[in-house]
């Protein structure tokens, strides 16, 4: 194992240009990046085809320290630029990762479209229930009463569920993941990545120091733990009733649709308007 | 087509222009937002782009256009985006973002009245401080002005050129009134248009420093998924693409962002001069306006005084030089605009002669006439 490790640091990583990186000791960002390497070598996907993008935030910093062609765009744009990226050369995988306040704060709207629109693309959400880099406001998955630095009498907002959120808004692969669930997790990425559509895999992290330290959630370890015992598989979550799920979340695969796929759409529209440009004007 | 059929004469409006000047200058991917008057722009290409294998997409807002058109760009793809002042506004940070990142583009702004949204269907020209300081912090930005159908198809095609080959994003500020005026135009066949893609490594992959200080401060650009694995990012980064808190890299990539831009002055900067050799007096003016100016010249002259114009094409970087020696040569300048007075400020930042610069100024959604510049020019 530790030599498999050393082998994927070497492959993946840019080991020599970009350590120590800026992540806390213990943040789950690490154990995401991890589930995703070993996701992607699974897959057996060349790096120069790979394209990792990711917006602003603790978890949008992922991109800089692996060697793929890698964006590190604008707070909540990144869906937008992989957009691009994607439609002018479809034979990339692309992949984004976000924060939850870069994906459903400021980059709701584009999230909500891109789920619609149905791109190839496959976007990676840290939920740590905060903003961590800003130093822990809350954010749009805030969990109600919680205590964060813009809410200091407790929060008294209504939480997002993300997964739930890109189900309803269309997404054709939608799963659910922690850090604590590592192996499931690089699952959930690699069968992410392998769809055909876009695919959502929201993973629940720890922020110890921003979210865990003001709502007494203890240390790395104690959150982890936590997210162990929070989470429920869909499977088990079936048989249980609504009161006994109340401060559970489920984990698996939410949502695995067929859909048509834009780029496959718009190739059809391409050949039709070379057909019609021929055609002789009436 | 054979170059015969293309040259034939075509009743185009501004808008049709910009939109044959992007395809004939290699634009393949464009993603816009509904919005008046710019709207034409978004629709004729969503036909004519998937015809040559381009792209089009309506994005769900402005945001997310000027970021689609950055992505596209880094495959290497010549990418536009077209919109009116609201949608300009959001644009902005994105923009920064390819300022910062070196990301060839051409966005388009047909103006129209503001703030907010203002006067969606009557032309103007307020959006000009914006085009140049839009986005924040110190960034290099080129900015050319359209006054004619014709322009339009000329000057869309230099933004492309000049946004490959200098790796910035290229504005281009029309109006309404050149937008929708129709006018009977000859555009070149493609074999007298010149292009210009971007520079791409040549070096291999190892050796390839993405952000280096070359002689020209134009590092050449390489494209995702051609085994160039580099970072691109909108934090400020050293020479390889790594964002850095060193000062000497900050001051040198932020120096590297700028003298790139000056080295290019002599074919960036365009002006056109009318009647200029023996003026006493000149107007300095841009966009639709220019084409009443050029009026008020002759008519100006015919009641006996030299009067000549200087257009300004690009309106930053500002022609310094060339609007200097106007100022040297004429005892009054004026400078009329559809606002209160953006390009009269620039004009008078770098006056340092005893002439006098005035300006003429509409902002109630009404074109300026070749006679109120006529009666300013005679006071002067
Ligand atoms: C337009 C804009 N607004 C605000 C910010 C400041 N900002 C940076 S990161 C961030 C929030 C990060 O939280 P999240 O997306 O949840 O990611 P995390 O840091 O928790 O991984 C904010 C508000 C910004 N960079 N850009
Ligand atoms: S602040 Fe929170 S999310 Fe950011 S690196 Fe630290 S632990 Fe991780």
């Amino acid at each position: 194992m530790p030599e498999e490790v050393t082998k994927l640091i070497h492959k993946y990583l840019r080991h020599d240009k970009k350590f120590p990186h800026v992540w806390c000791p213990g943040c789950g960002n690490g154990i995401v990046l991890g589930a995703l390497i070993r996701a992607i070598d699974r897959l057996g996907l060349a790096k120069d085809e790979i394209v990792l993008a990711s917006g602003i935030g603790c978890a949008g910093r992922m991109p800089v320290y692996v060697d793929f062609n890698t964006l590190h765009t604008t707070h909540g744009r990144a869906l937008t630029f992989a957009t691009g990226i994607k439609l002018a050369k479809p034979s990339l995988t692309v992949i984004i990762v976000m924060g939850d306040g870069d994906a459903t704060a400021i980059g709701g709207n584009h999230f909500i479209h891109a789920a619609r629109r149905n791109l190839n693309l496959t976007a990676i959400i840290i939920n740590n229930q905060i903003y961590g880099m800003t130093g822990g406001q809350h954010s749009p998955t805030t969990p109600y009463g919680c205590n964060t630095t813009t809410s200091p009498y407790g929060h008294i907002e209504q939480a997002f569920s993300i997964a739930e959120l890109a189900v309803a808004a269309g997404a054709a692969f939608v799963a659910r993941g922690t850090v604590y669930h590592a192996q499931l997790l690089e699952g959930l990425l690699e069968k992410g990545i392998q769809k055909s559509g876009f695919s959502v895999v929201e993973v629940m992290s720890n922020c110890h120091i921003q979210f865990g330290r003001r709502n007494k959630m203890g240390d790395p370890v104690t959150m982890i733990k936590w997210l162990k015992h929070h989470a429920v598989t869909i499977e088990k979550a079936g048989k249980m009733t609504h009161d006994s799920m109340k401060d559970k979340f489920t984990i698996g695969i939410l949502a695995d649709v067929e859909k048509p796929v834009y780029t496959e759409e718009y190739q059809k529209i391409r050949e039709e308007a070379k057909r019609s440009a021929k055609e002789p004007k009436r | 087509m054979s170059a015969k059929q293309s040259k034939k004469m075509r009743l185009l409006q501004g808008n049709e222009a910009i939109v044959e000047g992007a395809l004939a200058a290699g634009c393949r991917f464009f993603a816009g937002y509904p919005i008046t008057p710019a709207s034409e722009i978004s629709e004729m290409l969503s036909l004519r782009l998937p015809q040559v294998d381009g792209t089009f997409i309506q994005m769900e807002d402005e945001i997310a256009s000027m970021g689609a058109i950055i992505g596209a760009s880094l495959t290497g793809v010549k990418s536009m985006t077209a919109t009116s002042g609201p949608g300009f506004s959001l644009m902005q940070e994105n923009l920064g973002f390819a300022c910062i990142a070196e990301v060839p583009c051409v966005v388009v702004n047909v103006m129209r009245g503001g703030p907010s949204t203002g006067l969606p269907t009557s032309p103007a020209q307020g959006d000009v401080m914006q085009a140049r300081w839009g986005t924040h912090g110190d960034h290099p930005i080129i900015v050319l002005s359209v006054s004619t159908v014709r322009d339009c198809f000329d000057l869309t095609v230099q933004a492309f050129n000049l946004s490959e080959k200098y790796r910035v994003p290229v504005i281009i500020l029309s109006d309404g009134a050149v937008a929708h005026t129709r006018e009977s135009v000859t555009l070149p066949s493609p074999d007298e248009i010149q292009v210009i893609d971007r520079i791409r490594p040549s070096m291999p992959p190892e050796w390839y420093i993405p952000y280096e200080d070359n002689s020209g401060g134009v590092p050449p650009m390489a494209v995702f998924g051609e085994g160039y694995r580099y970072h691109v990012t909108g934090l400020v980064h050293d020479e390889r693409g790594f964002p850095t808190h060193r000062s000497d890299d900050i001051q040198a990539s932020t120096n590297r962002l700028f003298r790139k831009i000056t080295r290019g002055f002599h074919e960036i900067q365009m002006t056109k001069s009318f009647m200029m050799d023996d003026a006493e007096v000149a107007v300095i003016a841009y966009g639709s306006v220019a084409r009443s100016a050029c009026r008020a010249v002759i008519d100006t002259r015919e009641k006996g005084i030299n009067a000549g114009m200087l257009q300004l094409i690009t309106l930053f970087p500002f022609p310094r030089d060339v609007v200097e020696s106007v100022l040297r040569q004429c005892r009054a300048v004026l400078v009329p605009e559809m606002n209160i007075g953006q390009i009269s400020r620039e004009v008078k930042r770098v006056n340092q002669t005893a002439s006098k610069v005035e300006k003429h100024n509409r902002i109630d959604g009404q074109l300026i006439t070749p006679d109120e510049i006529v009666r300013r020019l005679m006071k002067i």
